[in-house]
């Protein structure tokens, strides 16, 4: 059985009520919008691959909170939860999803392969690993244009194994780029345990030969996340070079939505979830803290479930591409 | 006993080259690894090591001559006590030979053959009037960067030894001086990392032009072309534009083996959202370059070493450019169409002059882009000469010849006197033998013999 998210401690931080609410919101929204396309999936209203980002929540909205306008982020393929984070409507998200024209790739990327400019969500990338030089790429962008912007590039335990990935610490060290890598350790590649598929299993020490510095975070305690990726984005954006985050975390979920479920115990998933759930340890927080009170946070939950309804129904009534969408988005035209 | 000292050969390709300067006089002691020498290409400037002892007795070619062949005595080293006297008479003939300046009929006439006589349309698209000036390729792919990277900002140059070396290839000469480090950039050996963090920078704004030191070692970042450059807009349903130029040196060098020696028209071409241009002489590819780097989407730009240092004749045009997926007829003729790209269509034009001596008159179309494919101009020269020969440096299975066939028998079926013959280069991977290498690759007598034949009994 492999080694579970992190034990150590919640960390106590004095709370603030506004911050504590958003991240809880931000959090649930994420955590109902996956269970919602789980179902829809089930139903065989989305196809294809579908990767649910259930248990790891707190990794996006505690790195979220670091950034400030101008900043990107681009993902692997679990990126639901990056694209809420990054603020991107949940009704063209999860109609994407549904492969529909109202989706925010007009139902030509899918679950995968989704980006918005606007937000500077750069994708949604379904080739392991590629995101990682290509995010170096956007920080390359802001150092050259002379912007102080940083790019978060999150990728998994399993891409950490990815030549692309070194080849892109090496110049983005080299260079001094503005980039925080976010390698969010959710145990198992696939079905791979890190045990089984990683030398180093300590993911934060992979930048050493390359003079990247690289901490452990708990990647279930959004609070953890958040201090951690203030330092991180701050070192970043200061010019110091990029900046390696291991968010040890969790999913719930399989690796897809036709995962055999072999490869670890049920008592495991359980464990974690009953004992370190983001959400639920946000929630005793805030309660104890007396920020709020169980029935607002009922409330909360019950506008949350509102608003993923609503996306999950216009997922479904919005039409399919017009058949002339085949032909357009290949090339741009050429300027005269 | 004496020994030669001979001209060497700096890289696979060169066959003279200037020797600069001596840096030993007649009469010196040389030890083994003494720099004696040093030689100039359109390269790179390289020492001459000394790998005998000896003295150096006799200076055979003096500083400064240019043109001396690889493989030419250029002096005479004596071992001790070796009488130099005999040696210097001995040799003294030699000089006659390698001195290129007794020989500059056979310089203009290498030149006359590169750049196309008068008769031939190489740019038909130019205004009549036109001044052109001589400029080998790999200046004129310099020029077009260089005029970009004034014209935007964005611009910018990546790739293995494109700054302070001065780009293997010396394409790259000179751009570092003028634009400085930020925008001309050394990568480390990293072809997949580097072509991805061009790829993300053009998606956070830049214009990055990716030197890729051979098309060969792209292999290694091809996903990034592909699955990362051509495919986003798409995905993302028209947001993530990727305007980035990946260049430089496709298929075959000179007896540098399989891994080293491959034409991948072919591979990119296949893929919808890449425009792919493989041009021939200087003066479109000059144009074609600079269109590629202004173009929003991702472009492939397949150059080729052995044009490098050719000389073409380039139009004193400001501001010249060429549309992306247009071919250009580039020397007219009735009963054949002879289409070839890169290094083909500088044989393609050989086959048609040695074709007109046999009373064949051959038309010559420079496909310049692989996609978008200009079938269009291909099709129209079909209609008139009923005839088609391909000819390109890819293997023939699924290759460019292929296409085009298929392409002229879909739209052109009727006109067709003959079954189209392709010329390509043989089925196996790029032998290193010199006469295998030659027996393999494409040439100008393989299209003239092709040519001949889908005119038998015309």
């Amino acid at each position: 059985m492999a080694k579970a998210a992190s034990p150590k401690r919640r960390s106590s931080p004095k709370l603030k009520k506004d911050e504590a609410l958003k991240f809880y919101r931000d959090m649930l929204l994420i955590r109902r919008f996956e269970e919602r396309a789980g179902q829809l999936y089930g139903m065989g209203k989305i196809a294809g691959f579908c990767h649910l980002y259930i248990g790891q929540e707190a990794v996006v909205t505690g790195m979220q909170a670091c950034l400030k306008e101008g900043d990107q982020v681009i993902t692997g393929y679990r990126d639901h939860g990056h694209m809420l984070a990054c603020d991107m409507d949940p009704k063209g998200v999860m109609t994407e999803l549904t492969g529909r024209a109202g989706g925010y790739s007009r139902g030509k990327g899918g679950s995968m392969h989704m980006f918005s400019r606007e937000k500077n969500f750069f994708g949604g990338h379904g080739i392991v690993g590629a995101q990682v030089p290509i995010g170096t790429g956007l920080a390359f962008s802001n150092k050259y244009l002379g912007k102080d912007n940083v790019c978060l590039a999150y990728f998994g335990d399993g891409a950490a194994n990815q030549g692309q990935v070194y080849e892109a610490f090496n110049m983005a060290s080299l260079w001094d780029l503005p980039v925080v890598y976010v390698i969010e350790n959710n145990m198992y590649a696939m079905g791979t345990s890190v045990e089984r598929h990683a030398s180093e299993t300590e993911l934060f020490k992979r930048g050493i030969s390359f003079e990247i510095e690289g901490e452990e975070v708990d990647g279930m305690d959004v609070y953890a996340v958040k201090k951690a990726g203030e330092k991180a984005v701050k070192y970043a954006r200061s010019g110091k070079g990029p900046y390696i985050l291991e968010m040890k975390t969790y999913r719930y979920r399989g690796h897809s939505m036709s995962d055999p479920a072999k490869y670890r115990k049920r008592e495991e998933v359980d464990d974690i979830r009953s004992h370190k759930d983001p959400i639920d340890g946000l929630k005793e927080q805030i309660l104890a803290a007396e920020l709020s009170t169980e029935e607002d946070l009922k409330a909360v939950d019950k506008e949350i479930r509102a608003i993923v309804k609503e996306s999950a129904d216009f997922s479904l009534e919005s039409p399919e591409p017009d058949p002339s969408e085949l032909w357009t988005d290949v090339l741009l035209p050429v300027e005269a | 006993m004496a020994v030669d000292i001979l001209m060497p050969a700096l890289s696979p390709t060169m066959e003279e080259g200037t020797l600069a300067k001596w840096l030993k006089g007649e009469g010196d002691k040389i030890e083994a690894g003494d720099v004696i020498a040093e030689i100039e290409t359109d390269k790179a400037t390289m020492e001459v090591e000394a790998v005998d002892e000896g003295t150096l007795a006799k200076i055979l070619i003096p500083e400064g001559t240019e043109g001396v062949k690889v493989n030419a005595v250029i002096a005479v080293l004596t071992e001790d006590g070796e009488d130099a006297s005999n040696v210097s008479a001995a040799r003294a003939p030699d000089v006659e030979k390698v001195q290129p300046v007794a020989e500059p009929e056979v310089l203009e006439a290498q030149a006359a053959a590169d750049a196309p006589a008068a008769q031939v349309l190489t740019n038909p698209d130019i205004p009549e009037g036109t001044t052109f000036t001589k400029t080998v390729l790999r200046d004129a792919l310099r020029d077009a960067m260089a005029e970009e990277m004034r014209r935007d900002e964005t611009v910018f140059v990546m790739g293995e030894e494109v700054a302070e070396y001065q780009g293997a290839y010396k394409v790259t000469r000179e751009l570092l001086r003028e634009f400085g480090p930020r925008r001309v950039v050394d990568t480390p050996i990293t072809e997949h990392g580097f072509a991805g963090l061009g790829v993300g920078a053009a998606f956070g704004g830049l214009r990055p032009i990716v030197e890729f030191m051979t098309f060969n070692f792209a292999m290694q970042a091809i996903d990034h072309i592909i699955n990362s450059a051509a495919k986003t807009l798409y995905m993302s349903g028209g947001q993530m534009g990727c305007p980035i130029v990946f260049r430089g040196p496709n298929a075959a060098a000179s007896r540098v083996g399989a891994q080293h020696s491959q034409d991948y028209a072919a591979w990119y071409g296949h893929v919808p959202g890449l425009k792919v241009v493989a041009p021939w002489d200087a003066g479109s590819a000059k144009a074609l370059l600079k269109s590629a780097i202004r173009d929003p989407n991702p472009v492939v730009f397949l150059e080729h070493e052995l044009l490098y240092g050719l000389e073409y004749d380039v139009p004193d045009l400001e501001d010249y450019t060429l549309p992306i997926g247009k071919a250009a007829v580039i020397r007219e003729g009735t009963d054949v169409t002879l289409v070839g790209y890169s290094r083909c269509t500088g044989f393609a034009m050989e086959a048609a002059e040695k074709l007109a001596d046999e009373g064949i008159s051959a038309e010559v179309v420079d496909l310049r882009s692989i996609r978008p494919l200009d079938m269009d101009t291909i099709v129209e020269s079909v209609k008139k000469t009923n005839r088609l020969v391909t000819a390109e440096e890819g293997w023939k299975h699924m290759g460019v010849g292929g296409e085009i066939a298929a392409g002229v028998t879909e739209l052109a079926f009727d006109y067709l006197d003959a079954p189209p013959a392709r010329v390509t280069q043989k089925d196996v991977p790029l032998p290193y033998a010199g006469n295998l290498e030659d027996l393999s690759l494409p040439n100008t007598d393989d299209i003239v013999a092709a040519a001949k034949a889908v005119c038998e009994g015309m």
